[in-house]
C-alpha cells in the first residue's frame, strides 16, 4: 500500500512540471505583457517594473527563475493585488473553493445515489422513468443556467436563500446544488445500471431466502457492492466539480479560486495564473490518488501494486 | 432508433436550417434596435422580447445559433479527424511509438481543461477561432485514446492478417480495411463530444472569457441576460433554453445511435 502510494505520488510529479511549463509556455509564447493596458506609463517606469519581475528576461530565462523558485515553494508576488503573494491569495480563497466542492460531492452522493438505487429497485415504474428523464436533463443542464435559474426562484421570487456571497451555511446551498446536480444525473444512471447488475446475481436471491428484509438488502448486499464503480468514476468527477466551480463562484460572487482565475487571466497576472492552475493541477492529481487508495481498501480483489 | 433521440433529431436539424438561413428566417437584423419597444416582454412584435438596446432577442438567438453550433459541431468534427489519425497510428504502429505517443497523449489528459480553454482562448484573443482551437486542443486526446483502443482490438483481427498477407499497403489497411470498423463508434463519439463543445464554449461566454461582442453566441446572449435576471429573467430564459434543449438533443441523439449501431449496450444504460 505504501509502495502503491509513494509511486503514485512520484508519478504525479512529471504531470505537475508539465503542466507549469505548459502554463508557462501558453502565457508567454503570446504577446503582449501584464502592464501593457494599464494606463499610459512613461518608458523608464515600465522598464523599471519590468526589471523588477524579470519580464525583461528571455523567455527561458524567466521560466528557469519561475522554477527555482517554485522549488522553493514560493509562488511570488501577485502583478496586479499589489504588495500580496499569490500563495497568501491562495491562502484565503482555496478553503472557499474546497468547502463548495466538497458540499457539491454531498449533493452528487447524496442525490446520485439514493436516486439511482430506488430507479434500479423499481425498474420501468413511472419513478424510475422520471428518475431518468431527471437524469438526462441534469447532465445537459450548464451549471451556470441552473445556478441561474435557482437564484431567480430561491431568491428573487421566493426570497429564501441569498443570491450571492459566501458568509455561512446558507450561502452554500444554491451553489452547491448548481455544481452537483450535473454530475448526480451521471452517478443516478451509474448506479442504476450496477445495482441491476447486483440485483440479478445469486447472493441476492440467498440473502432474500434467508428472510432478510428488503431494506437490509438494498443496503447491506447491494449498495455496498455496487459501490465501485462509483468509487473508482469519483476521481474524474472530484476533479470536474473542481475545475467547474469557477462558474458557480463567478455566478455567485464566492470569494474563491476560481474567480482570482477569471480576473488574473483577464489582467495577465502570470504568478496568479500559474499558481491557481497549479494548485487545481494538484488537487486533480491527488483526488485522482485518493479515490485509487479507497478502490483498493473496499475491493481486496483489485492490487493495489 | 427509439421516440426520443427521433424528436431529438428533428429538432436539431430544425435548428441546424435556421442557423444556416439566418438571414432570410429571423425576423429582425440582429443588430437593428427598436427604440420605442426597449427591454419589452415577450409578444406579437418581438416574439422572444427584446434586450436593453432594444435588439429583437429571437433573432439574436438565430444568429447565436451559428455561433453556437459551428464552434461545437466544428471544433469536434477537427478534435475528431486530429484524435483519429494520431490514435490511428499510434497502435497501428505499437512497440515504443506508440508507449511515447500514449505519454503525450496523458500529459494533455492530465491538464485542467477548462483551466487550460480559458487561457488559450484570452490569449489568442477572445473570438469564434480562439475558442474553436483552443476546444480542439484540448479535446482531441479523448479521441485519440478511444480509437488507440479500438484499432489495438481490431488490427488482431485474421481479416486484417489476411489483407497483408494479399499485400495490401499500411495505408490502404489502415484507411480501407481498419477505419470502417471505428466508424460507428465515432459517429457516436461525435454526437456526446459535441454537446461537451457547447457546453463548455457557453460556459466561457457566460463568464465573459469565450466568445466576445459585436460575435455572440447562446453563451454570451445567457449572460447579458444575467445582469438584468431580476426583473427581465426572459432574457437569460430563452439562450439558456436553447443550450439546454440542444445539449439534451445531443445526448438523446448519441444514445439512440449507440443503441442502434451496438445493440448490446441497449439494455439498462
Amino acid at each position: 500500500m505504501l509502495r502503491f502510494f509513494l509511486r503514485r505520488v512520484l508519478l504525479g510529479i512529471p504531470v505537475l512540471v508539465t503542466v507549469a511549463t505548459l502554463t508557462f509556455l501558453i502565457m508567454h509564447l503570446v504577446p503582449g505583457g501584464p502592464f501593457d493596458s494599464d494606463k499610459i506609463l512613461p518608458p523608464e517606469i515600465i522598464a523599471n517594473i519590468e526589471a523588477k519581475y524579470h519580464l525583461d528576461e528571455p523567455v527561458a530565462i524567466q521560466y528557469l527563475l519561475y522554477m527555482k523558485q517554485l522549488l522553493q515553494g514560493d509562488l511570488g508576488p501577485s502583478y496586479k493585488y499589489i504588495g500580496r503573494d499569490v500563495s497568501d491569495i491562495l491562502r484565503d480563497t482555496f478553503p472557499v473553493s474546497f468547502t463548495l466542492g466538497m458540499c457539491a460531492v454531498l449533493v452528487v452522493l447524496g442525490l446520485g445515489v439514493p436516486a439511482g438505487v430506488i430507479s434500479a429497485y423499481w425498474k420501468n415504474s413511472l419513478l424510475d422513468r422520471s428518475i431518468l428523464l431527471f437524469a438526462a436533463m441534469g447532465i445537459s443542464v450548464p451549471s451556470f443556467v441552473l445556478g441561474a435559474l435557482l437564484v431567480w426562484i430561491f431568491s428573487h421570487q421566493w426570497h429564501l436563500l441569498p443570491p450571492a456571497l459566501w458568509e455561512g451555511p446558507r450561502y452554500m446551498i444554491l451553489p452547491a446544488f448548481a455544481l452537483g446536480a450535473g454530475f448526480a444525473g451521471y452517478i443516478a444512471r451509474l448506479t442504476r445500471t450496477t445495482v441491476l447488475d447486483v440485483l440479478a446475481s445469486d447472493y441476492i436471491r440467498t440473502a432474500r431466502a434467508k428472510g432478510l428484509t428488503e431494506f437490509n438488502i438494498l443496503l447491506r448486499h447491494v449498495l455496498k457492492n455496487a459501490m465501485y464503480p462509483i468509487v473508482s468514476v469519483m476521481g474524474p468527477l472530484t476533479a470536474g466539480l473542481i475545475t467547474g466551480s469557477f462558474v458557480i463562484e463567478f455566478i455567485f460572487s464566492i470569494p474563491g479560486m476560481g474567480r482570482f482565475f477569471i480576473t488574473a487571466v483577464t489582467n495577465r497576472d502570470y504568478p496568479l495564473i500559474m499558481g491557481v492552475t497549479l494548485v487545481y493541477a494538484v488537487l486533480i492529481v491527488v483526488a485522482n490518488i485518493v479515490v485509487d487508495m479507497i478502490y483498493g481498501w473496499l475491493d481486496p480483489r483489485v492490487s493495489v501494486k | 432508433m427509439n421516440l426520443s433521440s427521433k424528436i431529438s433529431s428533428g429538432f436539431l436539424f430544425i435548428l441546424l436550417l435556421a442557423a444556416v438561413l439566418a438571414p432570410w428566417v429571423a425576423p429582425y437584423s440582429y443588430q437593428a434596435q427598436d427604440m420605442l419597444n426597449i427591454l419589452a416582454f415577450p409578444g406579437s412584435e418581438h416574439w422572444l422580447g427584446t434586450d436593453r438596446l432594444g435588439r429583437d432577442l429571437l433573432s439574436r438567438m438565430i444568429y447565436g445559433a451559428r455561433v453556437s453550433l459551428f464552434v461545437g459541431v466544428f471544433s469536434t468534427v477537427l478534435a475528431l479527424f486530429i484524435g483519429t489519425i494520431y490514435g490511428t497510428l499510434s497502435a497501428y504502429i505499437g512497440g515504443r511509438t506508440d508507449n511515447l505517443m500514449m505519454r503525450v497523449v496523458d500529459v494533455v489528459f492530465a491538464l485542467p481543461d477548462l483551466l487550460m480553454i480559458i487561457l488559450i482562448t484570452v490569449l489568442m484573443g477572445r473570438g469564434v477561432i480562439g475558442v474553436f482551437i483552443a476546444l480542439t486542443l484540448v479535446s482531441w486526446v479523448t479521441i485519440a485514446r478511444l480509437v488507440r483502443g479500438e484499432v489495438l482490438r481490431i488490427k488482431e483481427y485474421p481479416y486484417i492478417m489476411a489483407a497483408r498477407a494479399l499485400g495490401a499497403s499500411h495505408y490502404r489497411i489502415m484507411l480501407r480495411e481498419i477505419f470502417p470498423n471505428i466508424l460507428g463508434i465515432l459517429v457516436v463519439t461525435l454526437s456526446f463530444r459535441v454537446p461537451v463543445a457547447i457546453l463548455a464554449e457557453s460556459t466561457l461566454s457566460f463568464i465573459g472569457l469565450g466568445i466576445a461582442p459585436p460575435a455572440s453566441s447562446w453563451g454570451t446572449l445567457a449572460s447579458d441576460g444575467w445582469t438584468a435576471i431580476k426583473f427581465y429573467p426572459h432574457l437569460i430564459l430563452f439562450p439558456s433554453l436553447a443550450i439546454f434543449f440542444t445539449i439534451l438533443s445531443f445526448n438523446f441523439l448519441g444514445e439512440g445511435l449507440r443503441e442502434f449501431l451496438d445493440p448490446r449496450s441497449a439494455k439498462n444504460g
